[in-house]
């Protein structure tokens, strides 16, 4: 089993923690690894992503240009990222602020609006956690203990009180993602 | 009295005034006469054996006239890339604190090439003693002119006298450096008579003493001369040396450490 | 002791790697893509612990400099860059190398010329692998293809620049340095104690004097020394190469690539497979020594070789000259800080087939 995923929005929105957390948590599943972010020179406000490759191999190129699954954050990161999905995969993205919905018809399209849900549930910072409950939804590869366990390794102590919220977050985006 | 009578008397044990320090070795100096190297060399020399500290010391030599100083006291050395010493003398400090560790530089060395390295160690307030032999021009590479060249001084690379306008001012490091926090002991001496070989050592002994105090950099310039590059015989560069570069280069105390100044 | 689990960058498992192999000093200046490296560090704190010293230096003159010092006290000192700062690096190295002086130099490599960019490529590898610096010399050259290495490869670099008094350089590039994966860690090691003879502490009466320099300017015996270098290199040249075969056995097309081309290269054998292509791949652990020999061994049973790197075709020299003729060989690979893509190399080759 190999899953290569492709994690794209604005920076600030989580991208890389998002996928920090889904590394951790497959860690403590004993699979294969990855995490590749794309960087540039500006902290914040730029666009963000990261490829985060899970397998029960050894993990070949860390960077691929096609992706099983896109989790998608922004406008211009669907236009970028839409036709890089194999066909047969999986594209998951959030509704908000996005204008031109996603096209492919070879692809299955999922839409987690995580962003108005954050903003419901009065925690704009689990809005990453909704969006990975809902790819976990979809794709089971990790069980929930394991991502509470990875949770725990990416957060420093300080932040341990806020996993409840987290775990409450994840139950959310499984709860609310839907079929396009 | 006969002659031999004579000298069996001056060399007798409690007649000896003046002997070879041990600490020098035996290879021929590579210095042209009259210059204030050799002499700066001795002190050091003779200082490093009176305070019993030639297995604790290590030395960085420089490139310039000075390049092959490892040759000629007997102590551990490195020879550092040019301007680099301070840089080496950080991490030899750092990595053996109980050592004494000094740096051995030019002008052009410490005061050009070498600039931020003096200035970045010194702002630290490495533990480390630098030794700055100021002569006011680039002797090893044939007299041009370096960063401490006085205004209007003639040099290979200043033929018509340095002129502010084309070649910026002479640069007093000293001065610079006694500024920094991290400095605790800077003076400015010279080697040219037995008064000043006498006060000379005297620091050099104070910045050994410091150095075991860990309270920060202690930086000793030496304003000295070149003959050959000044052209001029020895007697005349020193004369020369009192009438033009102390004025610009005034020998004495930059900073000493508060405690002593209360006492 | 058992080692230890954690999912870490690159440049972290350097920084960590370092601590445990018992280093005794890391001096460093920061630089995109590489500040993880002294940032870890300083968050570790290992002078607290291990007693290694950390220190940010006021350039990457002055760290390489400090490296030259802390080595000359017979110490296990490091930095570490990436490609701008390495070229700053390079006065210090070669007099590192001139005064045979043991010392790990971490390039995290970034594409160049120049300011560049701040993303992966491995256009470093003629500076690395050449010398870099003035005069005669060379660096043994690791070149870490996955976060372990990053880890793996501190100890072994100390272990080598020790064994042959002479300066390693661990060339890895930004996605190696950025990304994340699982690495097994090893226990903490103990500083060392033991003080090579060459090495200046202050001279004891019962030793002569230590001098470490580069400088000899007798002709005659500079020509010794640099034939000493040689004879040095040589031996490294017939003991140390260390490479990787993937699926060469049955291979009549191979693929010669290092670091991140190299796993880029994995998943692009992995893709001509499935198409029936039979490729192949060496991956040089060691760029120097490089690993002629055995890739002129492969050359025999090959079609065509391709050598795969992110630069405008640097390595692609080397694999020539082990090659010697016997079969074509190509360079491809993206650059200015684009990492290639397998099936761009699948693509590639496919050309190659048709077009040889």
């Amino acid at each position: 089993m190999t899953e290569e995923i492709i994690i794209a929005g604005f920076g600030g929105q989580g991208v890389l923690s998002m996928g920090k957390i889904m590394a951790y948590s497959a860690m403590m599943q004993d699979m294969e690894v990855s995490w590749m972010p794309s960087y540039g020179p500006e902290m914040r406000g730029g666009t963000a992503n990261v490829i985060v490759i899970i397998s029960s191999d050894r993990i070949s190129s860390p960077i691929v240009r096609n992706f099983d699954t896109a989790i998608i954050l922004n406008q211009q990161s669907l236009d970028k990222f839409e036709n890089a999905v194999k066909p047969g995969g999986v594209l998951i993205y959030d509704g908000n602020g996005i204008t031109r919905h996603p096209e492919r018809k070879d692809i299955t399209i999922y839409r987690v609006d995580a962003a108005e849900e954050a903003g419901k549930m009065n925690s704009p910072k689990t809005f990453n956690m909704i969006v990975l409950g809902g790819f976990l939804k979809v794709k089971p590869l990790i069980k929930l203990e394991n991502v509470i366990k990875g949770l725990k390794k990416s957060l420093p102590e300080r932040y341990h009180n806020l996993i409840p919220m987290n775990e409450k977050a994840l139950e959310r985006g499984r709860e609310i993602i839907k079929k396009v | 009295m006969t002659e031999a009578t004579g000298i069996k008397e001056i060399i007798k044990p409690e007649n000896l005034v003046y002997k070879r320090t041990k600490i020098m070795t035996d290879n021929v100096l590579s210095y042209c006469p009259g210059c204030g190297h050799g002499t700066a060399h001795r002190i050091l020399a003779e200082i490093i054996e009176e305070e019993g500290i030639q297995s604790q010391t290590i030395g960085i030599s420089p490139v310039g006239c000075s390049v092959l100083l490892y040759n000629f006291l007997d102590i551990d050395w490195q020879e550092a890339a040019h301007g680099r010493a301070p840089a080496l003398a950080t991490a030899i400090k750092r990595l053996l604190p109980d050592k004494f560790v000094f740096t051995y530089q030019g002008d052009g060395d410490l005061a050009a090439i070498g600039t931020a390295e003096t200035i970045h160690a010194c702002n630290r307030g490495e533990n480390i003693l630098i030794i700055f032999i100021n002569n006011g021009i680039y002797g090893m590479t044939g007299g041009q002119m370096a960063p401490t060249t006085l205004v209007g001084m003639k040099s290979s690379t200043s033929p018509y006298g340095r002129d502010v306008k084309l070649m910026g001012n002479p640069l007093k490091m000293t001065e610079i450096v006694a500024t920094l926090p991290g400095t605790y002991y800077v003076t400015r001496q010279s080697v040219h008579t037995a008064a000043n070989v006498k006060k000379t050592k005297k620091a050099m002994r104070k910045a050994i003493q410091y150095q075991k105090l860990n309270k920060g950099t202690c930086f000793i310039e030496i304003v000295s001369n070149c003959p050959s590059n000044w052209k001029m015989t020895p007697v005349e560069s020193n004369k020369w040396m009192e009438a033009n570069m102390f004025p610009f280069y005034p020998l004495g105390d930059l900073k000493v450490p508060a405690e002593e100044t209360t006492k | 002791m058992e080692k230890e689990l954690r999912l870490m960058k690159g440049n972290e498992a350097v920084a960590e790697a370092a601590i445990r192999a018992g280093a005794d000093g890391y001096f460093g200046y920061p630089i995109t893509p590489q500040s993880e490296i002294l940032e870890y560090l300083m968050v570790a704190k290992p002078y607290e612990t291990t007693g290694m010293v950390v220190l940010q230096a006021e350039s990457e003159v002055a760290a390489i400099n400090m490296v030259y010092g802390g080595a000359g006290c017979g110490k296990k000192v490091m930095t570490s860059s990436s490609s701008p700062g390495i070229s700053l690096k390079q006065e210090g190295i070669t007099y590192i190398a001139g005064a045979e002086l043991p010392c790990l130099i971490v390039n995290v490599v970034r594409g160049g010329p120049g300011l560049g960019t701040i993303q992966p490529a491995q256009s470093d590898y003629f500076q690395a692998t050449k010398g870099g610096g003035h005069g005669d010399y060379h660096l043994i050259v690791l070149a870490p293809a996955s976060v372990q290495e990053m880890a793996d490869f501190v100890g072994l670099s100390f272990d080598l620049a020790f064994k042959y008094r002479n300066p390693v350089m661990m060339l890895s590039d930004g996605a190696i340095g950025q990304m994340m994966e699982k690495v097994w860690l090893s226990p903490q090691k103990e500083r060392s104690k033991t003080v090579p003879e060459w090495a200046t502490t202050g001279k004891p009466p019962t030793r002569e004097r230590n001098i470490i320099t580069s400088l000899d300017l007798d002709p005659n015996a500079q020509e010794r020394f640099n034939q000493k270098l040689i004879d040095k290199y040589n031996l490294i040249k017939e003991k140390e190469v260390r490479y990787e075969e993937f699926q060469c056995d049955d291979a009549e097309y191979l693929f010669v690539a290092y670091g991140t081309s190299a796993r880029v290269c994995q998943k692009a054998v992995q893709l001509c497979r499935a198409d029936g292509i039979k490729v192949g791949l060496l991956r040089p652990i060691t760029l120097f020594p490089f690993p002629s020999k055995r890739i002129n061994e492969l050359a025999d049973k090959m079609k065509l070789i391709l050598s795969i790197e992110m630069s405008a075709g640097q390595m692609v020299e080397d694999v020539m000259l082990s090659v010697n003729g016997k079969v074509p060989v190509y360079h491809f690979g993206r650059m200015g800080g684009i990492v290639t893509a397998p099936d761009e190399v699948v693509e590639f080759l496919k050309s190659k087939i048709i077009g040889g």
